[in-house]
């Protein structure tokens, strides 16, 4: 999509372990419009492999997912 | 009858460690936006249970003494030792930022998940529905969690 992202909601999930960062998310989602945007940080390297499958079977789209200094960051858009 | 994309945990074990596990893939479950349904049947009661003595019978009140239910009392599997491992076990989850036991329960009732007490392991250990926490479902029998199991994708016995 060409259109500018829009970040809803920012999402702090520093220092969380399994399965709380997609409890977190899981909430976070419903709070935000369709189509809308959620940026997350993290620490557990467990989110590398746990939010794309929640993306997966939530149906909602994982736009980005990277390493940053001491974690990772990831964007989340809502599709339902 | 309508399949769902849920998921069905029976849980029969007492023990911390497995009782984490079933807790640990009931709110990642539900977070994932399946239905998800515990049952708890023999020593996964516990998992359910306020924590006060229990039982009528001298049997019944001699297990309620001696094999205590309630979520905080449960020890692990392995290196117990006599409530050291448990007191160890919940040091560790500390350090290492794991949600605790009780908080883990809590989130799965948040999230909607369903606590379904097995009725006749409550008859045999003589524990009424006034000694299970707050948020368990009403007692039922095998035939209602099979029929939940057979609407759901999977099942998983702990």
């Amino acid at each position: 999509m060409a259109d500018e992202m829009i970040v809803a909601t920012k999402l702090d999930l520093k220092g969380l372990v399994c399965p709380i960062p997609i409890v977190k998310i899981s909430q976070a989602v419903k709070t935000v419009n369709i189509g809308d945007v959620i940026e997350a940080y993290a620490t557990d390297p467990g989110v590398l492999g746990d939010i794309p499958a929640w993306c997966k079977t939530s149906g909602n789209e994982l736009v980005t997912m990277e390493r940053i200094d001491k974690g990772f960051r990831f964007l989340v858009r809502r599709l339902k | 009858m309508e399949s769902t994309n849920g998921t069905t945990i029976i849980l029969m074990s007492g023990d911390m460690d497995k009782v984490m596990a079933a807790f640990n893939i009931a709110v990642g479950a539900a977070a994932m936006g399946k239905e998800t349904v515990m049952f708890f049947t023999f020593w996964g009661i516990k998992a359910i249970q306020k924590g006060n003595l229990t039982g009528r019978s001298l049997f019944a009140r001699m297990m309620g003494l001696l094999n205590r239910g309630g979520i905080n009392r449960i020890g692990p599997s392995q290196f117990n030792f006599w409530g050291m491992g448990r007191w160890m076990f919940k040091q560790m989850m500390k350090s290492h930022k794991i949600i605790s036991l009780d908080d883990l329960r809590k989130t799965a009732l948040e999230l909607g998940v369903k606590l379904l007490p097995c009725q006749m392991s409550m008859e045999v250990m003589e524990i009424r529905k006034e000694d299970l926490i707050e948020g368990a479902g009403e007692p039922c029998g095998v035939a209602t969690m099979l029929e939940l199991s057979d609407r759901s994708k999977q099942t998983l016995f702990i």
